[in-house]
């Protein structure tokens, strides 16, 4: 596919490029993101893990990952 | 006394030390600590992962949630609205709802924003979680937090991380006094006989990260914060004597020569 093809997309801070109706799910894979241990916010607000593959990532989307560190 | 169990929302939990997972020199150490400490609580955190680094060590790979209870904290968060966003992102990881809130409202003494702590409480608790609050010694605000639905009161001893030990206990006794709930010191502890003071008062436990992690020897002292939590507890609960300006002679006089 042609990189002018491709949508922007903020994860964590970063912008990445993706091609268009790429999942949320293909997006974690891709990412190696273990599911039972993060959390994923799309544009603020929290998804379902079990709804990931429905979702495509449009250009312009925010997505949080958040997983458990060590805290007090 | 017979010693009543330590029960937080309707569990019951054995230690009655609580243990921070920051601030270790690895992932490896924070578990071996919390393993020595005997806690079965542990606060965690929730940021972004690294995405640039898949392969980074994970907490949850240490230490595992299903043989230890996690306790999400807000460390970090200034609003009340931060607060809730970090604790429904850490209910999403695996249906955390027992939860640690911390508001702050100064960078450099880290000291809870009250205000936006209670209103936090009272939004959390209408979502149905089970909130711990970290607070100031203050028993007006503790009665507050208790109202609105609280279901732990954590007052701090000393700024967090500073190690000074309990500063106010005068305010401690106070609150202990009024409520029934968990009363758990959460911060400021430097060392072993920090907790004992803190059990002795009535606490019912302590929530200590830094004296532990950040001393030379993490794991010798996470063993020293259990018995001194033990003892500290024990010696509460065996009714001390009454202080006296006046000596009192151990030995009779009777029979003397």
């Amino acid at each position: 596919m042609n990189i002018k093809n491709k949508i922007k997309i903020t994860v964590n801070g970063k912008q990445m490029q993706i091609i268009p109706k790429f999942s949320l799910k293909s997006l974690i894979t891709k990412l190696k993101m273990p599911l039972n241990k993060i959390a994923i916010e799309l544009n603020k607000k929290i998804i379902d893990k079990k709804r990931i593959s429905k979702i495509k990532l449009k250009k312009g989307d925010k997505i949080e990952i958040v997983h458990f560190i060590g805290g007090g | 006394m017979i010693d009543n169990k330590f029960k937080i929302a309707n569990k019951i939990f054995k230690s009655r030390l609580i243990v921070g997972t920051g601030k270790y020199k690895n992932f490896s150490e924070c578990a071996k600590a919390i393993k020595t400490s005997g806690a079965d609580i542990v606060t965690v955190a929730v940021r972004r992962v690294n995405i640039s680094n898949k392969n980074k060590a994970r907490l949850m790979d240490y230490i595992d949630p299903k043989k230890i209870t996690y306790l999400p904290n807000t460390a970090g968060c200034f609003t009340a609205e931060d607060a809730i966003r970090t604790l429904r992102l850490a209910r999403e990881i695996g249906g955390w709802k027992l939860v640690k809130l911390e508001v702050l409202g100064d960078k450099r003494n880290l000291f809870p924003e009250m205000i936006e702590t209670l209103r936090s409480t009272e939004l959390l608790t209408k979502e149905g979680f089970k909130v711990m609050v970290y607070c100031n010694d203050d028993p007006l605000m503790a009665k507050r937090l208790e109202n609105a639905g609280a279901v732990a009161i954590m007052p701090l001893a000393a700024p967090i991380g500073s190690g000074l030990g309990i500063q106010n206990k005068v305010n401690i006794k106070i609150i202990r006094g009024q409520t029934k709930l968990p009363l758990i010191i959460d911060a400021g502890l430097g060392q072993a006989s920090d907790a004992s003071i803190a059990m002795e008062l009535g606490c019912d436990g302590v929530l200590i990260n830094t004296a532990i992690a950040k001393a030379k020897n993490p794991i010798q002292m996470a063993e020293a914060m259990k018995f001194a939590v033990i003892s500290g507890r024990k010696s509460y609960l065996s009714g001390r004597i009454n202080p006296n300006l006046f000596g009192a002679a151990s030995t009779t006089n009777k029979g003397i020569i």
